[in-house]
């Protein structure tokens, strides 16, 4: 699937073509294609063994594909080795040399540029610096902590000023405070330098607060690319709806034009019935916040009579599940604000009146 | 500070005239099995007289310089074998491992010390040396052991379990104490007698002259082993007393031979006429029976006169039926404790 | 890096495959070398003397391990499990053996329990000569080497689960059944096939105090130096393989099974006091510590004395090599050096070669031949290794046969039959490293010998220093392998206590080997002095 987008300025700066990469009988990467622009941040996201790691390590040259391009800033890198590509990289574990100070660290790859004494020492001062940590400098990394380790390897990463950022996990190995605070960080930095940067992340939440665009990915091929409100909003496949965020997923048969029949209710929905035969096998899906129940009648459009089975707090908003006798087996999650809940009286074991917005469900083939 | 660095020029003048003179000299790489505290007196004269060469030995017990000279056959490493069991020698002869030499005054020798197959004599002898027993008169006597004066003597049922001897397979006085009993008695009595001798041997050793250096230690009271080195532990202080049974002392020539595509031809031929003259003779006397040279005494005062007790021994027979009496003496004996 | 691995692959081919493929033809052939199929092979099994040997090394070996393993399993649990006092000292009791070759404890045996032994009376009128004496000898010296692997298994034990047992109520045997005993299993069944291993390949011992006794590996000696017979040296040479194969086969599906036993969130054991366990751990160790260095002692004191037993005198006169057979002052530089080039040598090309092996990318199946080759060396005993480089480099045809008879030959032979664990040490110490520091490196143009030698090397110091100590001790000790290989010029200081305790030089032998001891515990003293000075610069980023 390759996605062309107009609004980006100039020419793709990282191309990848039909890349496979196989691994004796295992297929880790499908036929990729995808192209990425300057300085955007990209995050792949999928579940792991997806192949995202396997496709950073191939744009890396870290591990070479079976079959396929990339091309780097209009040049054919596909078979360079790593050292003659041009790309800085992060690892999940951070891979610091243990036995090098701060300083050296940072310093290894200007080291064996011949830069002198006093660039180098400048250098390393200014990567310090735009990472808030000058102070660091004498400190071994086993006597920093997790996040101060993450930034040194991100400067390290960044010392040669590449082209391409590549980062592999770089914020799972951190407790919670922190990772939220870095993602910030990291962002922000990639801003300020304008560095093209390909993320590899497990954690939606993650992507979704840092990416330009989304690649997620699932069995070794891109299921969609997207920026974050495209992915949540308009998920390409049931794979990306169930991936990203809550989703309530419910069989229905094809009713009609626009319509479908989810027990013995019939809904409207707003699209994504084009050309299909009604009697087929259908999946609705919606997420939980887009659950109506202010406002709404039970004989309205898609309104039905649903019990509230349970009700889970969850601090900014209640968990509720709800359950309708014309609906049999599936029960619908659904996200309530307080103030719904409250201005509602909602309780456990109430029936209330809940419609299901025409507009927000997405209608996926085969049940 | 001066002095030292004065140490370090001088050391480096040393080594560089250390160097010179190496470089002058021809390494002539010489396997025997003189016994160690021999070899010096030897290498000594030589190179006294031969300045121009420098003897490089290759020592062990005669078993494993045979070993050593078979496994190397291929692609010999040797220049001279020099002081080795001729029985052995006459095994590597079969091998074609070396060339004639006729050294200088080969005829003043003794016929029986001189290859009589061969002319020019692939082989010469040098001295020889006989089977003998040692006895502990210490242990001996806090045993109650009576002094034996025969070989006939060591089946005795008094002696179980203090005799030793060394194993035939490795060891060449091993060898050359059963060879001598199977042309003493022949073949049906020499078994007969070595199957008694088996009953009362508390084990076999690997090397000739092991026995009796444990008798001397006290170890074990009697050790079957041969005159040089029995000799030699009284003169140490042992508490040793040489026995020569009255059947007849089977003996061995010590030997050399030249081999066959030495490079250093001239340097090994210079060896072998070195060592039959009067000087390296007198050399080789002491503490053993006999030399190649007649006329030479032996300087030990106390050294018995063995010559008239050795018996006739046939070192080409030896040499043809080593292997199958070994197998023999191996199927008989070589299994000792299983077959308790 | 491939071509590198490559090379690698070729030298262990070089060194240990065909070698020993050459020992196997070689049992399949007449002297003259033409090929007669399994003739020596009947011959072997149809001669008494000789197959006997089989059921013998396999009987000293099984009562030797239990015995063994039976005392080193009490003393390492005295070592982790109680709060006796005195430890320390005890540890380097234990270790001593390692410092001694196997020849030692034998000797030692002669002068303690021998016809004329200071303390014969204790075997009540058995002889040392034979299977006891050879026991003996054999936990003596397998002992330190048994006590190493299974203090480690039980130091790796979490106190939680005795936590757990305490909780449910379990009385202390019962937990040390269901918590102590299953997690020292692997350890055990490892140290039991080393122990196993090391005593039926083991020839110091046997070849010392065996008496009349037969056992495999002597057999082999016999067979070669004394008879001069190769082809039946390949034969018993490949049965003795056969055993040694076997126990290391079975070893290696032992680890394979023994993942993770411990969390990353153990919690390590504190043994607290306990009187009665104490005090009789404290004997325990002070007995058998007392036996070890009894052992030692007794040869250093007749080593020194000047005709035992009718002359009390103490000399030095043993020490003077040059006036014995068999023996040398040269013999024993000849070690120094030897020992000191296989630990520089072999460090460098086994760190080297675990480091290809194991940081290469791609390139899986020949990696995975170089590591199967790198393990092998551990179940070809010494003796069989030696044999087969016998056959293989003193063949004229052979391009590396210039070798043979120099230092280079007793060095390589020497790393080889030591390879295994060295390897095994390096690659650990290897996998401990993040896997990206070579990907890290490429990505900032730094080439991989750089950072091999700014972060691997120097991250890896403790392994490459243990490493070295390792292949220093066993080449001064090691007799089995150099014993067909040395040549005049290179005469060694074990091959000379071997010899001259064979030309009946009991005393000379005794202190040669005494050299040995004291040569390795002064190279053991400064390597860990200087293993502490270099680990204080180089390791300071281990501290927090």
């Amino acid at each position: 699937m390759v996605i062309e987008r107009d609004t980006s300025p100039g020419a793709p700066y990282l191309r990848i073509a039909g890349l496979t990469k196989t691994f004796g009988a295992f297929t880790a990467l499908k036929d990729i294609s995808l192209e990425v622009y300057q300085s955007e941040f990209i995050c792949c996201l999928g579940p792991s063994g997806c192949g995202k790691t396997t496709l950073l390590r191939c744009i890396a040259g870290l591990d070479i594909q079976t079959s396929g391009r990339v091309e780097q800033a209009g040049r054919d890198v596909s078979g360079l080795p790593p050292s003659e590509r041009d790309f800085g990289i992060v690892f999940q574990s951070y891979a610091l040399f243990p036995n090098l100070s701060v300083f050296k660290n940072i310093a290894y790859g200007l080291e064996n540029r011949r830069l002198g004494k006093a660039e180098v020492r400048r250098r390393v001062r200014e990567l310090l610096e735009l990472v808030g940590m000058p102070e660091e400098v004498q400190k071994y990394p086993a006597q920093l902590s997790g996040g101060q380790q993450q930034r040194v390897a991100l400067v390290r990463a960044l010392a040669l000023s590449p082209g391409l950022l590549l980062l592999d996990e770089p914020l799972s190995a951190l407790d919670a405070r922190v990772r939220v605070h870095l993602r910030h960080e990291v962002r922000g930095l990639q801003r300020r330098l304008g560095v093209t940067t390909i993320m590899v992340t497990h954690d939606q939440e993650e992507a979704l607060t840092m990416a330009d665009r989304i690649v997620v990915m699932n069995r070794g091929v891109i299921e969609q690319v997207g920026s974050p409100i495209e992915i949540y909003r308009e998920p390409a496949t049931a794979f990306v709806a169930d991936f990203v965020g809550t989703m309530n997923f419910m069989p229905a048969v094809v009713a009609g034009p626009n319509r479908v029949r989810l027990g013995r209710i019939e809904l409207e929905c707003a699209g994504g019935l084009d050309g299909a035969i009604p009697g087929a096998r259908v999946t609705l899906a919606l997420r939980p916040e887009d659950v109506a129940v202010r406002n709404v009648a039970s004989d309205g459009v898609n309104g039905f009579a649903a019990r509230i089975v349970d009700m889970e707090f969850l601090g900014s908003f209640y968990r509720v599940q709800l359950a309708a006798d014309d609906i049999d087996k599936s029960r619908i999650t659904a996200d309530l604000s307080i103030n719904d809940v409250r201005d509602l009286s909602l309780a456990r074991d109430m029936t209330i009146a809940v419609a299901l917005p025409r507009e927000r469900i997405r209608v996926f083939a085969g049940g | 500070m001066n002095s030292f660095r004065f140490a370090l020029i001088a050391a480096a003048l040393l080594a560089a005239a250390g160097t010179g003179t190496a470089h002058a000299k021809t390494d002539l790489l010489v396997y025997t099995a003189v016994e160690a505290d021999e070899l010096a007196k030897f290498k000594g004269a030589f190179e006294k007289a031969n300045p121009d060469i420098e003897i490089k030995w290759v020592r062990d017990s005669t078993g494993i310089v045979t070993a050593k000279l078979l496994a190397e056959k291929a692609n010999p490493q040797a220049d001279i074998v020099w002081g080795h069991a001729a029985t052995s020698l006459l095994q590597l002869v079969a091998e074609g491992y070396f060339q004639p030499y006729a050294p200088k005054g080969v005829e003043k020798l003794s016929p029986k010390f001189v290859d009589q197959q061969h002319k020019p004599p692939l082989w010469v002898g040098q001295r020889a040396y006989a089977a003998s027993v040692c006895y502990n008169t210490v242990e001996g006597k806090k045993k109650n052991l009576p002094v034996p004066t025969s070989w006939q003597d060591l089946t005795k049922p008094v002696y179980k379990g203090s005799v030793v001897m060394p194993n035939p397979n490795s060891s060449g006085t091993g060898f050359l104490d059963v060879s001598s009993w199977i042309q003493i008695w022949g073949e049906q009595k020499a078994w007969k007698f070595m199957d008694g001798l088996h009953e009362n041997i508390a084990w076999y050793t690997h090397s000739g002259s092991k026995p009796c250096k444990q008798a001397a230690a006290g170890e074990i009271p009697i050790g079957v082993s041969f005159d040089y080195r029995v000799v030699k532990s009284i003169e140490e202080g042992a508490p040793l007393k040489l026995i020569l049974p009255k059947e007849g002392l089977g003996w061995e020539l010590e030997a050399f031979a030249i081999v066959k595509n030495t490079n250093k031809l001239d340097a090994a031929r210079r060896l072998a006429d070195w060592t039959i003259t009067p000087e390296a003779m007198k050399l080789h006397a002491p503490g053993y029976s006999m030399v190649a040279l007649p006329g030479v005494p032996n300087p030990l005062k106390d050294f018995p006169k063995l010559e008239d007790k050795m018996i006739n021994n046939d070192f080409a027979w030896a040499g043809t039926n080593r292997e199958r009496i070994l197998k023999e003496w191996q199927r008989r004996y070589d299994a000792k404790s299983e077959k308790k | 890096m491939r071509a590198a691995v490559v090379v690698l692959g070729l030298w262990l081919l070089a060194a240990v495959i065909v070698p020993l493929y050459v020992l196997l033809s070689k049992s399949f052939q007449a002297k003259g070398g033409s090929f007669i199929g399994l003739a020596n092979y009947v011959e072997y099994f149809s001669t008494p003397a000789l197959f006997y040997s089989i059921y013998n090394s396999l009987t000293i070996a099984v009562i030797s391990t239990v015995i063994t393993i039976a005392l080193a399993f009490v003393f390492a649990y005295a070592l982790t499990r109680s709060c006796m006092p005195g430890k320390a000292f005890f540890r380097g009791a234990a270790f001593v053996p390692i410092l001694a070759p196997s020849l030692l404890p034998g000797i030692s045996f002669v002068y303690l329990f021998g016809n004329q032994g200071m303390i014969k009376e204790l075997l009540m009128g058995h002889s040392i000569y034979g299977p006891i004496g050879i026991v003996m000898g054999e936990v003596f010296w397998t002992f330190p080497h048994a006590l190493i692997i299974i203090t480690t298994a039980l130091s790796l034990s979490d106190s939680r689960l005795y936590e757990a047992a305490v909780a449910l109520r379990a009385s202390r045997l019962r937990a040390f059944f269901t918590v102590t005993l299953p997690g020292a299993k692997y350890g055990l069944l490892s140290a039991c096939s080393v122990v196993f291993t090391l005593v039926i390949t083991d020839f110091g011992v046997p070849k010392v105090i065996g008496g009349q006794y037969n056992v495999l590996a002597v057999d082999v000696y016999k067979q070669v130096i004394g008879q001069q017979n190769f082809e039946m040296g390949a034969v018993v040479g490949m049965v003795l393989l056969l055993p040694a194969v076997i126990a290391f086969i079975a070893d290696r599906l032992v680890q394979r099974k023994q993942i993770a036993l411990l969390s990353a969130r153990a919690v390590p054991y504190e043994p607290k006091p306990n009187k009665a366990l104490d005090s009789s751990m404290f004997i325990f160790c002070t007995v058998v510590s007392i036996l070890i260095l009894g052992i030692l002692a007794a040869a250093a004191f007749a080593s020194l004395v000047k005709l035992w037993p009718y002359n009390l005198t103490l000399s030095l006169k043993h020490y003077q090599f040059d006036l014995m057979d068999g023996g040398s002052w040269g013999a024993y530089y000849n070690s120094l050096k030897m020992a000191l080039w296989t630990a520089v040598v072999g460090t460098a090309v086994i760190f080297s070669g675990a480091y290809l092996v194991e940081k290469t990318k791609g390139f899986g199946r020949t990696r995975s031949f170089v590591q199967f080759m790198a393990i092998i060396p551990l179940a070809v005993p010494g003796i069989v290794l030696g044999l087969s480089y016998i056959f293989f480099f003193n063949d004229p045809a052979n391009p590396f046969h210039f070798i043979y008879g120099t230092m280079a030959i007793l060095v390589i032979c020497t790393i080889v039959h030591f390879y295994t664990v060295a390897h095994l040490t390096a690659v650990t110490a290897l996998k401990q490293l993040d896997p990206e520091f070579e990907a890290v490196s490429a990505s900032l143009k730094v080439p991989f010998y750089k950072t091999f030698a700014r972060v691997t090397v120097p991250v890896c110091v403790p392994a490459i220093l243990s490493i070295s100590i390792y292949l220093f001790l066993n080449a001064m000790t090691t007799v089995s392998a150099v014993v067909f290989l040395y040549s005049p010029d290179t005469a060694l200081a074990s091959v000379a206590v071997l010899n001259m305790d064979d030309a009946g030089d009991i005393a000379p032998a005794a202190a040669m080997a005494m050299m040995i001891v004291y040569t390795s515990a002064g190279v053991r003293v400064l390597h860990a002095l200087a293993t502490r000075g270099i680990a204080r610069r180089t390791q300071r980023w281990r501290t927090r």
